[in-house]
């Protein structure tokens, strides 16, 4: 069957699986809307406000369903908003597929209005990127972004369409969804050796990361703790991986990580790191990062190994073929001692935990856990109320919390949570701060078109709270350009939009607007006071090593 | 701190030494001499890279190469088994008071005449890097007006080649 090129790119498209898009029209791209508007029963396309936010709500979907998101610009500023959204994709390893329109080949390289070279601007934050020749080779090349962007690390995976190939026509002949490159497991023999490693270890530790729900090495995960009688600690991209509530879960390391995963991950003698880059708001000061402790490391990335931290043993494999093999060579553990030393960590960090009456960031959080499903996706923004969230949230499926771990892109929860409830079908959850949600509200628009059902906490402190819990605590309390003070009326904003809104300042009136806010149809706001000096704890200074480690600050301070 | 020659073929794409220098530069990697040619199939051209750093900067080097779709195959290129050569084109200044020893000079590493004129002498000289360096360092003597120095070719010795990958 003969098709024009925007045919073809929306037929594709369907023929991937991808009938849920993101995006936003324009002049070098009208084609494919065109197209969009009369496959219109097969394909589905969400209208943002924004096109960052289409790029963060096609990442929202993709980390929620593990399917690539999808989003459509045209050219010039079209293209160049998707950039942050693409880059956070792109650090936290999401499979993603950008088509931008651009200006006819002929009028490429000369300045012509709204074009610029997207390709060139996005190389260094896509797996790779295309400018289509011909519409001859339009269909092949979705079809090998499609296969790039879901194989091995994934990631997103640009395509720049120039307008006159969207137009020419050539035989289109739909074909079967691609498949990821196949799995492999690492070598033999580097099994073998990391398998002597660990049987010697009396005090292993499992630290997993984003590669856990890439791969879903989960079962074998849990066998793994089984055999080693050993303590599971994550990354907070690896949150979500397994329920929280499971009695081998430490909860997150890091810089604001739980206290016994963190002193857990610095007292081993032998950390066994899954799917994870060992990123510096993860180790602190690198010299002094758990020099105690042999580490193996398995990530499908080889380049991921040893770029930070130098591994006794390292891996590039898939992680569940990977464990597959090496869960065999492993002898059964029973380490009294090491459990014993577990135990006192997690008393020590209940004891540090915050139980402050009345509404605090924690007793928050706990309150929003009442109201989630088993399903529920939770996005964040970034900042405070995001650390508080990975603290406190209790999750018990995979693929549910969705958070901007490695660009922190403030502004990324809004399109984040819609790309979630859209993906799963099940009502999400933002939770943001005042700041990031300033960033990008204006996405209340469409989830009010749209009658997404998402709650949205926004925790207002009225500061940029990250920032001035940096500015508290190493720069003398100067607090430059972080205290907002704006007038902003959260209610009646979401209002405006169409979407409800509620208040809350004390625990009751927040457990009441929950209450409320989950039985709506669309989307509802939950404006929850936080005094401006909560701070997040434990903290571990920026370079710091864990003798360093904050749990407390002292009430004179403030 | 090592030398290190690395070879990589690579899809025959558009701008594809734009992606293999983007990385090298972002990630900060610190590059010697780069050529780039066309091979003995013309859908693939092979870029020679020529880098110093650490043992875990060569694996990081090799390994990110190994992570652009249009890279087909990497090989690091031991410098006892494989044969390498640079070639360089040399201008100095053509003075009755030095012109015998540039000759001679010329003569001891074999560097060919490709211009000669009242002003001045073009020389080609093809050798390993450190031949190349040597030269210079002779002609600094007299009066050097340009160099161009295409950096490094190289093959591994006997029937091997490159094409299976190795990581």
């Amino acid at each position: 069957m003969k098709l024009c090129g925007a045919d073809i790119i929306v037929r594709t498209l369907i023929e991937q699986g991808a009938t849920t898009v993101f995006g936003y029209p324009g002049g070098q791209i009208i084609n494919v809307y065109d197209s969009l508007y009369k496959y219109r029963d097969e394909i589905t396309h969400i209208l943002t406000a924004h096109e960052q936010g289409a790029t963060h709500a096609a990442d929202g979907f993709a980390r929620a369903t593990g399917k690539p998101g999808v989003v459509i610009a045209t050219s010039g500023p079209g293209a160049t908003n998707l950039v942050t959204g693409i880059a956070t994709a792109y650090l936290d390893s999401v499979p993603m597929i950008a088509i931008t329109g651009n200006v006819p080949t002929s009028q490429l390289g000369t300045d012509s209005f709204q074009e610029i070279d997207i390709t060139g601007i996005t190389l260094p934050i896509t797996k790779h990127n295309y400018v289509v020749g011909s519409v001859e080779e339009l269909a092949d090349t979705i079809r090998e972004a499609f296969r790039l962007a879901i194989s091995g690390r994934p990631g997103p995976v640009l395509i720049d369409v120039p307008k006159d190939i969207q137009i020419a026509q050539c035989e289109f002949t739909e074909q079967e969804p691609v498949t990821m490159e196949p799995r492999q497991a690492a070598k033999e023999i580097r099994i073998k050796d990391a398998a002597e490693c660990v049987n010697l270890s009396q005090k292993p530790f499992i630290y997993f990361g984003g590669g856990m729900l890439t791969s879903g090495a989960q079962e074998e995960l849990l066998q793994l703790a089984e055999l080693l009688d050993a303590p599971i600690g994550c990354s907070l991209m690896g949150i979500s991986a397994i329920p929280t509530d499971h009695p081998r879960f430490l909860g997150m390391q890091g810089m604001h990580g739980h206290y016994a995963c963190s002193m857990a991950m610095h007292r081993a003698d032998c950390i066994i790191a899954l799917g994870v880059r060992f990123n510096d708001r993860v180790t602190g000061n690198r010299a002094k990062f758990a020099t105690h402790a042999q580490i193996i490391h398995i990530d499908v990335d080889g380049a991921e190994l040893d770029k930070t931290v130098s591994a006794a043993h390292s891996m590039r494999g898939d992680l569940k073929l990977t464990l597959q093999k090496l869960i065999p060579l492993l002898s059964q553990k029973k380490l009294p001692d090491w459990r014993k030393t577990i135990e006192g960590l997690k008393a020590e960090e209940r004891r540090t935990l915050d139980n402050r009456p009345g509404l605090t960031p924690r007793s928050a959080i706990l309150t929003l856990n009442k109201y989630l499903g088993e399903n529920t996706p939770v996005a964040t923004d970034v900042g405070q109320h995001q650390m508080w969230a990975a603290q406190n949230l209790n999750f018990k499926t995979s693929r549910r919390f969705i958070s901007s771990g490695g660009l922190g892109t403030m502004g990324f929860g809004m399109g984040a949570a819609m790309g979630a409830a859209i993906g799963t079908g099940e009502r999400s959850v933002l939770v943001t701060g005042d700041g990031g949600f300033g960033m990008c509200l204006n996405e209340l628009a469409t989830a009010v078109t749209y009658h997404i059902p998402m709650v949205i906490l926004l925790m207002n402190n009225g500061v940029l709270g990250m920032v001035r819990q940096w500015q508290t605590l190493f720069f003398d309390k100067h607090y430059s350009n972080t205290v907002l003070d704006r007038k902003t009326d959260f209610v009646r904003l979401a209002e405006a939009f169409g979407a409800v809104g509620y208040h809350a300042e004390t625990p009751e009136q927040l457990d009441e607007a929950l209450k409320k806010a989950f039985s709506e149809n669309g989307p509802a706001l939950v404006e929850c006071m936080i005094d401006k000096d909560e701070f997040v704890l434990p903290m571990l200074p920026p370079g710091g090593s864990m003798d360093d480690i904050i749990t407390k600050v002292g009430e004179s301070d403030e | 701190m090592n030398n290190f020659t690395i070879a990589v073929l690579v899809r025959n794409q558009f701008g594809v030494l734009n992606r293999v220098t983007s990385m090298f530069r972002r990630r900060r990697f610190n590059i010697n001499s780069l050529t780039v040619s066309e091979t003995e199939s013309p859908g693939l051209s092979r870029i020679t890279v020529s880098s110093s750093g650490l043992e875990t900067d060569k694996k990081q080097l090799i390994n990110q190469l190994y992570k652009l779709p249009d890279v087909c195959s990497i090989k690091e290129l031991d410098i006892t088994e494989s044969v390498t050569c640079e070639l360089m084109l040399i201008k100095v200044k053509n003075d009755p008071e030095s012109r015998a020893d540039v000759r001679d000079a010329a003569s001891a590493f074999g560097a060919k005449t490709l211009d000669y004129t009242r002003e001045s002498i073009i020389m080609r000289l093809t050798g390993t890097t450190r031949e190349l360096d040597a030269f210079t360092d002779l002609m600094r003597d007299y009066t050097i007006l340009e160099i161009c120095r295409t950096g490094i070719v190289s093959l591994e010795r006997g029937s091997t080649t490159i094409r299976k990958m190795e990581i």
